[in-house]
This record gives structure tokens, sequence and C-alpha cells, in this order.
């Protein structure tokens, strides 16, 4: 009943909106937009510049790694003081990966992951008209696209950006002489973030009420596709979990600039005895990862989400399992929330703790593992049809597995004590959210690219980018393991100080090349990208003969999604190859009626005047056979 | 037609500004002294370079297009001939075959040959309960990586798209998924009960008195070590009381302080108990002893402790690695600064008997400069109560 209040609402609405027009300028179509596809694809352009930003410092340090003792006179052309005779500095080379890092995470997989396809998929997968608060949503992406400058920004002051890790642990962040990075750069980067989490608030409300209160008629929460369940529950544990970071910064401003001590005490910095007395860092690290661990789910979901809705259209099969997928999304939701103190095993917080967030950390793979299989069962029989999208699902799927694996090393605390902070480390999370949630979001704009910019992008580039990325990660990360099991800690400027490292020279070097390979293939995919916005081949109404609501809305792009009524859902999204339908697929607004041939009772189980339709029309069917 | 040309106006855009680029540089090394030749003749060369490796992309961008452009012609002709166009399907199945048999033959090389290049046998008595851990834990999850990737491509490979087949309908099927949800749980649970009595173990909280107590404090960016004097006691600390002198703050009021012992390198005696009392005057720290599976971070402010039993000798490990130059060594592990990565200390790990000489080499922290200071701190403070608090804020 409520669904179709709301429905009609939106209709009423746009009759209006086409009563009163407002004239369309190019500041209030491109710019100031309040169109959920527009901002879709700001969040998406602005998410990819960052990544290339994000690539760029990678490499930069990863050639520091591969050559610690070379000099570059190009580096020092570049960067001037940071790279003094061609090489790196130590501090910059830390200002390196705390940016890398932050810009990766919250910029590229939050914002650029969630803010795209929460604004380009759930008002039309679930057949609203726009976003709940239009308004709010343009917010949210000004406030990210502030907090990304005021990012940038943070390599233009003297001292340089931010260098104490991207969980900028205090006392190095909060003691502005620690560390030249700690001085103005540290600033910036807390005004950054506050920014940003509000961006992410503001979105993630909207992402919110718009899933619970403008869904169409006939879609609910069970008919809903698997990319909505994961966008939704992904800003449910951002706005419950950001806020805490909130509250983190604050107290981390406070004691930089207005002499508390919420997280100092005892502190000798420099041969000088400071006045801070009786806080402690470890309220911070509880703090920062109430945040950062949701974080990482936050960063995963919406590629999960993806990949499972890719991999069942591009199988012309239903996903395997689509209850499983969403209560193991809501079971990982829920647990999220109690594991963050895994990431805190050795920092001497109490080992009773340990063992319980153990338990937790250990619990929550379950509902991953769960997922791994019901992926996999989806492609058994199969007809697989090998779009980009659908290989960067499986390359998702494939990360995570390996990523994954190793997460059961890093959450038994007593392995953790040796693996903790070393390269292993590094190897896991960029397996298991780092690559895989990039190739989830490349999915993404592979399979959604037809909707944005109403153009095809080019396969074969696809297929090129695709290989070499992929190969490339996994020569990337997976000999980090091994530097991991010798011990080797991440965050070093250079190994070669120890010569009992001498032997991983030669793999550094070997990474080094693999990530500048893989980061050259991007360049396959930003030409691909922009050549098919402006040259792409025209795409047809639904290139991928896919089930979902976006599909049925018109190829041009109209405020308020559908021209006339919002179609009427009437089925789950994934009936591909039914048996006795014509077609592989049968679209989420065809109702059962039309589809006499392929129903099944199971299609009934909430509607007892369709079940008994159904029986009729068999038993019809019967008795004509049997008169045959 | 586009695509070539578009990376041929690149092309010759990029040429353009890099050498107007290289043309300004010229310029302004003309401008400057002589002095500056050598310089701008190195940077010349670095254009070059630049430019080489610029020009190295372009020609395999343009290698590229030509083949795309080969694929087009190859497949246009396919359909005005009347057969079938390239199948990428079966060419990208294929290559997912091909991608697994070698994927898995790369990982099978990188854990024999880099796995073989981890860590000795663990040299403390906890760290081979966690070895055994995981081990434990690798090959359970070898299987799964192995099972689960094979059958990821492999189902990629088989089921590949084809204009004659439909996909079976499957939505659900509540005994596999059950299966599948109670066989990790099971798993997990062992993995999760083995680890924590192994971290139980480890922590061991219960007992934290060992043979010998050693304090280590991390700053910017050394470690200092504390050794307890004949006493065996360790004397107490006062942040507040740290001067260029006394540089761990050292309450010498502590009687138990006044024949401690700084040194320079972690010597321990083998199979006794070792508790490392960790410090951090600073900022954040991380003791990291990986040939001992041990690590606590050092707090500032929050003191932690890791106790442990080093097992092996350094010569012992010495002729076992075949290594006459190893040594074991602490790492700090926690970023905190520029030169993290260059905070070492050498542990040595020697019989009772060498242990007993060395320590009785070691100096003492109460140095006859610090001496001095003290008493003329004593004076001072003799003369008048309101200055000594004075003193003692200020320090």
């Amino acid at each position: 009943m409520s669904t179709l209040a709301v429905h009609d609402h939106g209709l009423v609405h746009h009759e209006e909106g086409h009563e009163h027009h407002h004239k369309a300028t190019f500041l209030n179509t491109y710019v100031f937009s309040q169109d959920h596809k527009m901002i879709a694809k700001q969040f998406l352009i602005t998410g990819i510049t960052m990544a290339f930003i994000g690539m760029l410092l990678s490499l930069l340090f990863r050639i520091q790694l591969a050559y610690p003792d070379k000099s570059f006179p190009l580096l020092e052309t570049l960067l001037g003081r940071f790279a003094p005779g061609g090489r790196l500095s130590p501090d910059f080379y830390m200002s390196l990966v705390t940016i890398h890092g932050t810009i990766m995470v919250f910029f590229v997989l939050t914002a650029g992951l969630s803010g795209t396809f929460a604004n380009l998929l759930i008002p039309l997968q679930i057949g609203a008209r726009d976003m709940a608060s239009p308004f709010v949503n343009m917010l949210s992406y000004w406030f990210f696209l502030i907090a990304s400058i005021i990012m940038i920004s943070a390599f233009f002051v003297e001292k340089g950006p931010a260098s104490g890790g991207w969980t900028i642990y205090p006392p190095l962040s909060a003691l502005p002489t620690a560390m030249p990075g700690s001085a103005e750069g540290m600033t910036l980067w807390l005004i950054s973030m506050v920014c940003f989490i509000g961006s992410s608030l503001m979105g993630g409300i909207n992402y919110v009420s718009t899933v619970l209160n403008m869904r169409t008629k006939g879609m609910d929460l069970w008919k809903m596709p698997l990319t909505v369940w994961a966008l939704f529950l992904t800003a449910v544990l951002g706005v419950l979990a950001f806020p805490v970071l909130v509250a983190g910064v604050v107290l981390l401003i406070f004691d930089r600039s207005f002499g508390t001590s919420f997280y100092l005490s005892d502190i000798v910095l420099n041969g000088k005895v400071m006045p801070f007395e009786g806080g402690s860092p470890i309220l911070f690290q509880h703090l920062f990862w109430f945040l950062g661990h949701p974080e990482v789910y936050i960063i995963i979901m919406p590629a999960m989400g993806i990949s499972s809705e890719v991999m069942s259209v591009n199988s012309r099969k239903p996903i395997f399992g689509y209850h499983a997928m969403v209560y193991s999304l809501i079971g990982i939701t829920v647990l999220s929330f109690i594991v963050w103190g895994h990431h805190m095993f050795v920092t001497g917080m109490n080992p009773f703790l340990g063992g319980v967030f153990m338990i937790t950390t250990l619990i929550i793979a379950v509902p991953s593992a769960v997922k791994t299989f019901n992926w996999l069962a989806t492609l058994w029989r199969g007809n697989i049809r090998f779009t980009p999208a659908m290989l960067f699902a499986i390359g998702m799927v494939s990360f995570f597995i390996s990523g994954g694996l190793t997460g059961i090393f890093l959450g038994n605390a007593a392995l953790d004590i040796n693996l903790h902070d070393t390269y292993f480390v590094v190897a896991h999370f960029h397996l298991v959210m780092g690559s895989a949630a990039i190739f989830g979001m490349l999915a993404g704009v592979y399979h959604w690219f037809p909707k944005m910019f109403r153009r095809m992008m080019d396969e074969r580039l696809g297929y090129l980018h695709f290989w070499v990325t992929f190969v490339g990660a996994y020569l990337v990360f997976f000999p980090m393991h091994f530097m991991g099991l010798e011990g080797v800690p991440r965050r070093y400027y250079a190994i070669t100080e120890f010569h009992q490292w001498d032997h991983w020279l030669n793999v550094n070097t070997f990474i080094t090349w693999s990530a500048i390979m893989a980061g050259v293939a991007q360049l396959a995919f930003i030409f691909n990208f922009i050549h098919s916005i402006f040259w792409g081949k025209k795409t047809v109404q639904n290139p991928w003969n896919a089930n979902t609501l976006e599909w049925t809305a018109p190829i041009e792009h109209v405020h308020g999604n559908w021209i006339g009524e919002i179609p009427t859902v009437y089925r789950w999204p994934y009936d591909y190859s039914k048996p006795g339908h014509e077609e592989d697929f049968i679209p989420q607004d065809v109702p059962f009626s039309q589809t006499m041939s392929s129903n099944l009772p199971h299609d009934f189980e909430d509607n007892p005047e369709g079940l008994e339709e159904f029986n009729k029309w068999t038993s019809t069917q019967k008795a004509n056979e049997e008169v045959k | 037609m586009g695509f070539r040309k578009l990376i041929t106006s690149k092309k010759s855009l990029l040429l353009f500004a890099a050498s107007t680029l290289l043309g300004t540089h010229q310029l302004m090394a003309q401008g400057t002294t002589a002095a500056a030749t050598p310089d701008a003749a190195g940077s010349s060369g670095m254009w070059i370079g630049v430019l080489y490796y610029v020009l190295i992309f372009l020609v395999g961008c343009v290698c590229l297009a030509i083949l795309g452009k080969i694929l087009k012609v190859y497949d246009l002709t396919l359909k005005m001939q009347g057969k079938k166009p390239i199948n990428w399907n079966t060419i990208m199945g294929i290559v997912c075959l091909i991608f697994i048999i070698a994927g898995m033959y790369g990982a099978y090389w990188s854990l024999t040959v880099q796995g073989s290049m981890s860590l000795p046998r663990s040299a403390s008595a906890h760290g081979v309960d966690i070895d055994n851990m995981f081990n434990l834990t690798t090959i359970l999850t070898l299987i799964v990586f192995v099972i689960t990737q094979v059958l990821l491509f492999g189902f990629a490979f088989v089921y590949r798209g084809s204009e004659k087949r439909k996909a079976y309908f499957l939505p659900h099927n509540n005994t596999i998924e059950k299966v599948w949800t109670i066989i990790p749980a099971i798993v997990l649970t062992i993995l999760v009960v083995f680890g924590f009595f192994t971290w139980q173990t480890v922590e061991n909280s219960t007992n934290v008195k060992g043979d010998l107590n050693i304090d280590i404090t991390g700053h910017q960016f050394a470690w200092e070590l504390r050794y307890p004097g004949p006493d065996g006691k360790l004397g107490a600390l006062n942040y507040t009381l740290t001067t260029g002198l006394n540089k761990l703050g050292i309450d010498f009021k502590d009687p138990n302080s006044l024949d401690d012992l700084q040194a320079d390198t972690l010597v321990l005696p083998v199979n006794k108990s070792i508790r490392l009392n960790i410090h951090a005057q600073d900022v954040i720290h991380s003791v990291f002893m990986p040939h001992f599976r041990l690590q606590q971070n050092a707090v500032p402010g929050l003191p932690t402790f890791f106790k442990f039993i080093p097992t092996i000798t350094t010569d012992q490990m010495r002729a076992e690695t075949n290594n006459p130059k190893f040594e074991y060594l602490l790492y700090c592990n926690k970023i905190c600064g520029g030169i993290h990565y260059n905070m070492q200390k050498v542990v040595r790990v020697v019989s009772q008997a060498e242990y007993q000489d060395w320590i009785a080499k070691q100096k003492p922290y109460l140095t006859d400069q610090l001496k001095q200071q003290l008493k003329v701190a004593a004076a001072k403070s003799a003369s008048g109560q309101l200055s000594s608090n004075k003193l003692a804020l200020n320090n």
C-alpha cells in the first residue's frame, strides 16, 4: 500500500515538473545537476581521476622500492625538494604511501564506487524518479569534490602531505613536530576527511531512504536486485560507522591544536618533555577501526553486489541462492561492527579481548565463504557470455578468494603476532579489498556504461585491459605474501639496510615492473572510456538482455527516468533461461500472465490468487494434452 | 580510422611538448654560467631518456592499434564470406583455461621458491606453537584455494557461451547451501579453537615475571636497552625526569635504579624466560623480532611487555642456516617517522656463561656526569622548596 502511494506521488510530481519546466542550462545540467544519473557520472569521473592519482603515487614509491640506490633526475625535476638528487626523500615516501592509501580507500573505493553505482542504480533498479532528496544528493557530490581537492592540495604545502600512514595513529599524527607530514599536511588531511565524511553521510542517508520509501509498485524487498541490496546495506554501514571517525578526528584536532590530551600521555619528543598526561593512543585506534573495519566492507559489498548481478546476467542463469546471498550480506553487515579489534592484536590491547575479536573475525568468514560458493554455483552449467564486465566479475571472485583466505591467517591472533604490519598484510588487503573492489567497480563501469553514456565500450580493448590488469595484479601481490612471511615490514623506505633481505631486491624490481605494466594497461581503459563516451557504438535499450528495471528506461536520459508511468514489478530479477520460456530472460516488469508456459509453483509463494490461476492453467494444459 | 588518427595526433602533440620542454631547458642552460653546463647536459640527457620511453610507449600503442585493425578487417571478411565471425566467448574461455594452468604453476613455483626464502624455524619456545598453527592453516587454505580457483576458471572454460545451448535454470538448492555453510563453519571453529589456545599460551598473562627482565624503550629513531644490575631489579621510571644525560627518565631516588645497566646489543641467555618491558617515549613504535615470532607495540603512556624463551643460540642458528654472518634482528614495525625503516637492533642469544661475561662488562646508567648533575640539583633543591618545584616542572 505504502509503495503504491509513493509511486503515485512520484507520478504526480513528474507531471507537475512538465508544466513548470526549468530551463536546462549548462550549469544546472552538467555542473550543479540534481539528477542522480548526472551525479553518478560526476562521482565516477572524479573517482577515476583520483584512482589515477593514487596509482601514480604508488608507482612512484614502487620505483623507490625497486631501485633504492639509484638516482632518477626526472623525479627531481617533477617533485623538486621531495626528491633531492633524484631519489625520493624518506619523509616523502611516507607521504606517498599515506596519500595512496587514503585516496584508494576513501576517495576511489568508497565514494567512487558507492557514489557512482548507488546514485546510478538505486533509483533506476527500484523504479524511482530520483533520489529521496536530490539536493542533498548534489551536496554529497560537492562535499566529495571539495574533500578531494583539499586532499590533493596537501602536495603543495611546504612540508608535504600527511605522512603517518592512512591510519594516522597518534601521537605521530597528533604532534606537529613529530615528522614533517604531521604539520600542515595533517591538518589538511583532517579537514578533507571531515568534508568527506559529510559527503558520505549525506549520500548514505539518501540511499537508505530512497531504497526504503521509493520502490515502485510490486518491488518488495525480496524482489530487489543484489546490487541494490548491497548498496543499501553499504549505506547503512556507512551511516552507522562514519560518525565514529568524525568523533575520533575531532578529538585529534583538539589534541593537535588546543592542547588537550585525549590520545597523548607521557611524551618526550626530541628530548623535550611534553605536558600531555592521561590520554591513550589506543583510544584513537579503537575509534579509527570502529569505522575502519566496517569501511573495508563498505568497499567490498558494492563490488559483491555488482559482481553478483553481472555474473548472473552474463551466465544467463539466476544467481544461485538469492536468499542466502542477501542473508550473508546482512550477516557481514552486522558482524563487521564487532571485529575491529583484529587490527589491534599486538597494540597492547588486553589479550583476552584479542581472543574475543579472533572468534568474531573468523565467524565473518562463513558468510564470505557462502557467497563465494554461490558465485561458483552460478557459473556452473551456465551459458557464459564473456563481456569485459563478466571477466572483471570473475576476476573479482578470484581476488576475493585469494585475498580472503589469507584473512584466515591474519584474523588468527596467534598468527597475527608475526604477520602484523608485514608485506603479508599488504598482499592480503590489496587482493581482497583493493583489487577485488576495483575489479567490481570496473565490472560495473563496463556493464552500465551504455546506461550512463548511451554508447558501448570497445570489447577488445576491454579484454586487453582485463587480462593485463588481472595478471599484473597477481604478479604484484602474490610474491608479497612471501616477503611478509620472512618478516619484511610494510612502510619501509628501503629494505637494503638489512642485508638479510637482499634476496628480495630482485623480487621488488619484478613487482615494480609488473605494477608499471598493470598501470600502463589502465591507459587502455581510459582511452576506451573517453573514446567511447564520444565515438562509441550507439547502444540499444537493453544491450545485455538483462532483467532489471534500468534497462526498461529509455536510452535518452530524461529527468524522472521513465516517460509516463513507472513500470510495475511482478517478479524477481533473475529469471534467466527459465525453462518453458522462449527467450533466455524475462524482465522484471513482465507479468506472470504473459509467461504462462514458464511459470513455476515457486513463483507464487506469497500470492495465493496467482497460484490458483497457475493451478487452473496447468490442469487445463494437462487436460488438453490428454485430449491429444 | 578515428582510432589511428587520434593516436598519431597524440603522438605529434607529445613530440611537440617534449621538444618544447627540451628547448626551454637548453635555453635556460645557456643563460646560466659555465658551471651549470654539465648539469644542463645531464638534464637534456634525462629528457632524451624520457622521450625514448614515451616513443616506445607510442610505438606500442600504434602496434596495438594496427593489430586491432587487422582483427577487425579479418572479422569483417569472415562476415562478408558468410562465415561465422570471431567467437570471443571461445577465445576468452580458452584464455581462462590457460590462465588457470599457468597460474597454478606460478603459484606452485612461488610457494616452493619464494616460500623457501621465508624465516628459519622458530628460535623461541612459543614460536613452535605458532608455526604449527601456521602450517595447519596453510594446508587448509591451500586446499580451498586450489579447489575454488580451479572450479572458477574451469567453469568459465567449460560453460563458455554458445548459441546452441541454454543455461540450466537453478535458482537455489537448500541442501547444498546448508552443506557449504556448515562445512566452513566447522573448519573455522577448529581453527578458532586451536588459535585461541595458542594465543592464550603465547600471551600467558597470569605468570608475568621472567627470569630476566629487560626494559626496551623506543624513540625516534633508536631503541634503548636497560638491564637490571646485580640486584636483578629495574628501578622506577618517570618521564618528566628525562634530560640529555638521563635519556630514559630513570628515577634515581629508587635504590633499585642505581645499578641499572645500559647496553647496545640485546643479548639474551638461551632457555631462560625473558620479559621485555616495552616503552615508547615519543610516538608508537613496535618491537618486532620475527625469528622469535614476537611482536608488541611500544606505546607512549602504556607500558607493554612480551615474555618468551629463546631456544636457539645465534651460533646454532648460524650453523643451521649455513650463514656465518647470521644475526637475529629487532626491527621497528610501526610507522614512526622518516627513518622508521632503519631502526634495527642486533639480538644475540648466547649461553648462560657467555651472558654472565657480557653483562659484567656493561656500564651503568648512573654515569659520573649524571651523578654530578644530580648533586647540583639536590643542592639547589635544598636551597629552597619553591625553586625545586620550578626545576622539576621545567625539566
